[in-house]
């Protein structure tokens, strides 16, 4: 579904954020990116939907190679849902609107059937009392969810997760996991990028550990919480299992 | 001093004041505020835009705007745009631009070097993660503009939009260097034909000054509004 080949970036013409980064995500997987911070494990989820370029090597998105000129850009987009760190829902627009604009701008869907779509899944993710608020009156575990919502009202074949609860107070952290849980549950393709080890030990299948741009460690769950091979991920696992 | 002035001459002009004077001034300020956001926010886009070259001509364009005196563009304007429309359509003369459209011309084109700074200002305040999650969503670079960036940008800048716009509102009164009959142009006129320069002037300052307080009391206001909804 989502493969990296030999992936570099660069930052001006001196910072290579990515190193030759290789690895793929099968359809109904669930991948979890881990890594130090600035070791590029954001930057790598924001090349799959191109949000970010890339200098070298190829990214291909179900069948579509991402890094093409040619490729319709905002086509492939809308069809892999994007959750951010600061759940970036849109201030001006009630919940309700933030759910329905791209349903019915960019898939030209008819507004009742964008509303009924919103509804269903604000219902799902336990916030349809708040259709009608403006993101600035929910709070920050709320507002990601509705950010979830967001995304997949469009349906997409693939969900990328960007350090989805690290901007979160400590008790809304667990609202938005439920959520990702589910979705994993449901056989949902996720390539998520966050610390939250619990997360992965439960769902994901496999786990990339990245340091300094590179992918130092991709291996099956069982693999890398069992034994990891590196040092680098050895230590930082030792770092933050800590407490 | 005050014994010999007549203030009858104000109720006698009155309707002449307001309803040709008056009626001109807020009419070329509102086209001119509409046109000046239009082609500002189309300047702020190309100044912002990846592509080198439009973002120089935009950059070039507002800092000659800026550089001129406003009463020398509506001077200069009056007596060029003819023959650069003549240029334009291959006409065999000079075409004919009635006043109002002079005048309106360039102060669209003049304001919107400024309300061009604003609007730059906006969008740069609205933070990049906004443009992302609208990509993300699949959104095109004008439907990111038009829904999400654009709105947000407006709504944040309303307040200095207005006070330009109420700086615009006294300065469409440098028409008078064209004879043209805004309500600064009227007042002078009644002035000159009864020969009560004093009582007319002061008059036009009053009306000028209390539209421009209470509309800046008003922008304080809708401030104060929008800071708590946000």
């Amino acid at each position: 579904m989502i493969e990296l080949r030999h992936v570099d970036k660069w930052y001006g013409p001196t910072f290579q954020a990515l190193k030759d980064c290789s690895t793929s995500v099968a359809k109904g997987e669930v991948v979890v990116v881990c890594g130090p911070s600035g070791s590029g494990k954001s930057t790598l989820i924001k090349c799959v939907n191109a949000l970010e370029p890339i200098q070298g090597g190829e990214i291909i998105l179900d069948g579509i190679k991402v890094n093409d000129p040619k490729t319709d850009l905002p086509k492939l987009r809308s069809r892999v849902g994007m959750v951010f760190q600061h759940f970036e829902l849109f201030p001006h627009l009630r919940i309700i609107e933030n759910l329905c604009l791209a349903q019915e701008k960019v898939l030209g869907r008819s507004h009742d059937e964008a509303m009924a779509k919103a509804m269903k899944l604000l219902e799902r993710v336990g916030l349809k009392e708040h259709a009608y608020k403006y993101p600035a009156e929910l709070s920050g575990g709320q507002q990601q969810r509705v950010a979830i919502a967001r995304a997949l009202a469009m349906d997409p074949i693939a969900m990328l997760f960007d350090e989805p609860t690290s901007a979160l107070d400590p008790e809304m952290i667990s609202e938005v996991l439920d959520v990702m849980v589910d979705l994993a549950r449901e056989g949902m393709t996720m390539m998520v990028v966050t610390h939250e080890m619990g997360f992965a030990s439960k769902v994901a299948h496999r786990v990339i550990f990245m340091d300094r741009g590179e992918i130092v460690e991709d291996a099956l769950k069982e693999d890398f919480f069992g034994k990891p091979r590196s040092d680098r991920a050895q230590k930082f696992l030792s770092k933050i299992l800590q407490h | 001093m005050f014994s010999t002035l007549d203030f009858d001459v104000i109720r006698r002009s009155i309707g002449y004041l307001f309803y040709e004077g008056m009626t001109f001034t807020l009419t070329l300020t509102a086209l001119s505020a509409l046109g000046g956001l239009i082609f500002g926010t189309l300047i702020a886009l190309m100044r912002l835009s990846g592509y080198k070259l439009l973002g120089r001509i935009a950059g070039l364009y507002v800092d000659f705007m800026r550089s001129l005196p406003l009463v020398l563009v509506i001077f200069w304007f009056y007596f060029l745009v003819p023959y650069i429309g003549q240029w334009l359509t291959g006409a065999s003369r000079p075409i004919k631009v009635g006043a109002f459209s002079s005048s309106l011309i360039t102060f669209i084109m003049f304001e919107a070097a400024y309300f061009s700074e604003i609007m730059r200002a906006g969008i740069q305040s609205i933070s990049k993660g906004q443009p992302a999650a609208a990509n993300a969503l699949g959104m095109t670079y004008s439907q990111t503009m038009r829904y999400v960036v654009l709105p947000q940008a407006f709504r944040n800048m309303l307040p200095v939009l207005l006070t330009q716009t109420i700086v615009l509102f006294q300065d469409t009164s440098l028409v008078y260097v064209l004879s043209i009959t805004d309500f600064l142009g009227a007042a002078s006129k009644v002035a000159q034909r009864d020969g009560r320069l004093v009582e007319m002037y002061l008059f036009a300052a009053a009306v000028y000054f209390t539209i421009s307080c209470f509309a800046s009391w008003g922008v304080r206001r809708l401030q104060a509004r929008i800071s708590i909804v946000r």
